[in-house]
């Protein structure tokens, strides 16, 4: 089963994962020249089926509150003299995109270029050059687009739990097939102190891990950590724990290190890595997708660690996200505790 | 009498491990034929020495033919005429008895005619035709332990290994196991077997004691009996043993 | 001290156990003597409530194992069978592992472990994965000594062990003994009964007998005769001819032959001779442990056939 079940899964995660087209994606509008042309093109970009419009943006301070809370990934600004100058053919239209994830910036500033393209040829009846809208593309957050920026925040996260939830789980399924184990359990040791004598070695790890990658991503990509560092680290810390318990969980239900190896690579690794939002935007996967990507760590986590490191915001920003991950790993560690045998059957 | 054939010679065998002598110049004959028992204390080199003689490892000096063939130039010849059974390694747990005579005897070079014939003929042997389709886990220890033997030699090799071959088994069983080596010597075949029941020593043609890398004595069990006035061989080997230097 | 009492246990349909009853008293040190899959481990860990019965009752110190699991963990000194330390970590660290695990002090009951330990000094340092055979159950006896337990269980301690080594912790087991504590230890060697107070043998999830070693031996109910011969195997042959004496099996130098009746050894030696075996001399003897337990195997018809399977 886990021969041809594994590559199946596998082919439709990736299938439905890559799309290259958006959706109702959330976008906000500031329009600065209310008028017939530029009424007229929102209205073509709300009704496009690409977008949805979720925010009106009516000064600079909001679009960037808008862009730090993440209600919108793209903004379209329209200039305050737009309807005087597009009928003399002159016109430009601002797109702002979120620069912070890359990929979905660029399907979406395509994919809004393609829109404004339409209402242009079908607004005017008098010949006009394609070119005298010209969409500004400016990426807010990475402006630059430095790959560094967008991966060193997806590294980091798969990195700790990877060695978190792989080794901890190897680590204790190691025990049950030494036989060490047996020795474990004929002794005054309780299932807790089992679970966090194997637990927090590797938690320091981790930790001086995450400090190594920002340090390195900070010397070598020039990645910096636009918000508060010590913030980082908690959140870290607590991503950390979540997948510990991962770690945890999944030694309950294996019986060797192989089982072990495999679970954490196949049943944790790759959906993370595919339905966390690391390289395919969340926003892009079909709806059930995004539905099961809500019930991994690392997406929550993804969110976090960028709008840290990248925004640089505040607790106030992400406390959202922080609780999902608090509630997620007592979860694991209560299930964890609950699942652990003391015996050997 | 004097027209002993060899199939084993070693002479001043060593092998090194940086400054550690694991093997210290062993040299010994065994004829074909023979029940040879190669005894030793944990640690006084005996895995190593059967490493060289199998063609596993190269020694670090001295010669030795096994086989006929020459350590150092034909150690994959060695390989094929030789068989090998230890109590870690035998047979498939997930193949069935069929199965595992069939891969085995792949391996050891024989034809499908040869195999077809020969398996068959060990099955009957061994009494497990109503069996022979079933997996090996499902066998009981003593019988696993016999049919690897029977395997190890199925293409009738110049010699067999064995390394502690009836480990664990009971009694009885044993004994019906050393009836198969008997049966192998008889046709020919040398045996070449380290244990730790030292009973079974004394039913060795000849036996070798290693300690501390070096071979101490080589005689038959009544012979070396008599020499260190003791009553059997297990009181002897404790005679020996007790005075190694390489505690650990 | 330990009572097992009508004990059942099977795995995956084929039964382990059957039907268990025997005690253990106080100080005692107490053998089960028996080969591979017999049934000892499953028995052991049993005891030390590393698995459940599927029937009956097991009493530690007066207690129910399975209800009082807990009491039981605190009190007995394990050791699994084929070495079950940590082989990464050094003689000593190993050692503060088990005793901090059990709230106590290499110290505090360092006179219990202080001969065992003696040899193993000098390589306080070393891996325990890089000690020989031997060095490492010396190790894991002190390890299950540390706290002090009123029990020890010790599953095939000699497994892999030289003969040397092997003695060596018999008289350990012996001195241990003389400490007061109880011992409970699985072996496949026969010999090694003979140092016990009492054996139980077991072959198949059955108890052939328990006893006391002399006990046994006084309780094996044919004649032994011992044939001495230079060449065993064809003796062997040779023998399977005459009627009557399928029970030879060899022992070393010689053949031990179990018969029901008496017979004179002229006559047995006169019918070897007519097969050809020329050198040959029988005489009565005494049996062992091992000849005890090979009578009941056949006695209880627990030769491995595969037929019986």
């Amino acid at each position: 089963m886990v021969l041809f079940g594994m590559p199946l899964a596998q082919l439709l995660l990736f299938g439905y994962a890559i799309t290259t087209e958006v959706n109702n994606a959330n976008i906000g509008i500031y329009n600065q020249s209310p008028g017939q042309y530029s009424n007229g093109l929102v209205d073509k970009m709300v009704s496009s089926g690409f977008f949805r419009l979720a925010e009106n943006v009516h000064s600079e301070a909001e679009m960037l509150d808008v862009f730090k809370k993440n209600k919108v990934k793209l903004i379209m600004i329209i200039p305050t003299d737009f309807e005087s100058k597009v009928s003399r053919g002159e016109a430009s239209i601002q797109l702002i995109a979120d620069g912070s994830d890359p990929n979905l910036a660029s399907i979406l500033t395509t994919s809004a270029e393609a829109v404004i393209m339409t209402w242009m040829k079908g607004s005017f009846t008098q010949k006009l050059e394609i070119e005298t809208i010209d969409p500004q593309v400016r990426w807010h957050y990475n402006p630059e687009l430095k790959s560094a920026e967008m991966f060193v925040p997806g590294v980091v996260t798969i990195i700790l739990m990877l060695v978190s939830a792989m080794l901890t789980s190897i680590s204790i399924t190691r025990e049950k097939e030494l036989g060490t184990i047996e020795i474990l359990y004929v002794s005054p040791l309780k299932p807790i102190t089992i679970i966090i004598g194997k637990v927090v070695p590797f938690a320091i790890l981790s930790i001086i891990n995450a400090g190594l990658i920002l340090a390195a991503a900070w010397v070598i990509f020039s990645v910096p950590v636009n918000g508060s560092l010590i913030l980082l680290l908690a959140e870290s810390m607590l991503f950390i724990l979540t997948s510990l318990g991962l770690g945890v969980l999944i030694s309950t239900v294996s019986n060797t290190q192989q089982t072990a190896l495999m679970l954490s690579l196949f049943a944790l690794m790759l959906p993370t890595i595919l339905l966390s939002g690391f390289i395919f935007p969340v926003a892009n996967m079909p709806w059930p997708l995004q539905i099961i990507s809500n019930v991994i760590p690392a997406k929550w986590f993804l969110i976090i660690i960028k709008s840290i490191m990248l925004k640089g915001v505040g607790l106030a920003y992400i406390w959202k996200e922080s609780m999902v991950l608090i509630g997620m790993t007592l979860f694991f560690i209560g299930l964890s505790i609950k699942k652990f045998k003391i015996r050997l059957q | 009498m004097n027209n002993k054939e060899l199939t084993i010679t070693a002479k001043n065998l060593t092998k090194q491990f940086g400054d550690f002598t694991a093997v210290d110049a062993i040299s010994f004959e065994v004829e074909k034929g023979e029940i040879f028992g190669f005894l030793g204390a944990n640690g006084a080199g005996k895995t190593t020495a059967i490493k060289m003689l199998c063609g596993l490892s190269m020694p670090s000096s001295g010669e030795a033919t096994i086989a006929g063939y020459d350590i150092y130039k034909e150690p994959e010849m060695i390989k094929k005429n030789i068989g090998y059974m230890s109590q870690h390694f035998s047979l498939y747990q997930d193949m069935t008895i069929r199965e595992n005579i069939r891969f085995y005897a792949g391996i050891y070079g024989l034809t499908n005619k040869q195999i077809k014939e020969r398996g068959e003929q060990l099955i009957k042997e061994l009494k497990l035709e109503s069996f022979a389709d079933r997996l090996v886990a499902d066998l009981p220890l003593g019988f696993k332990q016999k049919l690897a033997f029977s395997i190890a030699v199925i293409h009738n090799p110049k010699i067999v290994f064995l390394d502690e071959p009836t480990s664990g088994v009971d009694p009885i069983t044993r004994r019906q196991f050393w009836g198969l080596i008997y049966e192998a010597s008889n046709r020919g075949i040398t045996v070449f077997v380290t244990t730790h029941y030292l009973e079974e020593a004394e039913y060795c043609n000849r036996v070798s004691i290693m300690v501390d890398g070096e071979m101490r004595d080589l005689d038959t069990p009544i012979e070396l009996m008599k020499k260190y006035n003791k009553k059997t061989m297990n009181d002897v080997f404790l005679y020996m043993a007790v005075r190694s230097k390489r505690k650990e | 001290m330990v009572e097992y009492i009508h004990v059942n246990k099977s795995y995956e349909g084929e039964p382990a156990v059957k039907d268990i009853s025997f005690t253990v008293d106080k100080g005692e040190l107490f053998g089960l003597i028996g080969p591979d899959g017999a049934g000892k481990s499953t028995l052991f860990r049993i005891l030390t409530t590393v698995l459940l019965p599927d029937s009956g009752r097991i009493l530690f110190d007066g207690r129910d194992v399975v209800k009082d699991y807990k009491y039981v963990r605190r009190n007995v000194g394990y050791m699994p069978g084929r070495f079950s330390l940590y082989q990464d970590l050094s003689v000593r660290e190993n050692l503060e592992f088990f005793a901090t695990i059990f709230n106590t002090t290499i110290e505090e009951n360092y006179d219990l472990i202080n001969d065992i330990y003696e040899q193993l000094e000098p390589f306080e340092e070393r891996r325990a994965g890089d000690l020989s055979g031997g060095m490492k159950q010396k190790l894991a006896l002190s390890c299950a000594l540390i706290h002090k337990p009123k029990v020890l269980v010790l599953d095939e301690p000699t497994f892999g062990v030289d003969a040397v080594s092997r003695k060596e912790f018999w008289e350990m087991l012996k001195s241990l003994k003389e400490k007061g504590v109880t011992i409970l230890v699985s072996t496949p060697y026969m010999d090694e009964a003979e140092l016990c107070d009492r054996v139980a043998l077991i072959q198949k999830g059955d108890i052939l007998e328990i006893n006391t070693p002399e006990g046994i031996i006084d309780r094996f109910d044919k004649k032994l005769y011992r044939l001495r011969t230079p060449d065993i195997y064809p003796a062997l042959m040779a023998l399977s001819q005459i009627e009557g004496m399928e029970l030879s099996f060899s022992f070393g130098q010689e053949i031990h032959i179990y018969l029901k009746k008496e017979i004179t050894e002229n006559w047995l030696e006169d019918q070897m001779r007519e097969k050809g075996i020329k050198e040959v001399k029988v005489m009565k003897g005494k049996p062992g442990i091992e000849d005890c337990f090979m009578n009941l195997m056949v006695s209880g018809n627990l030769l491995e056939g595969v037929e019986n399977e």
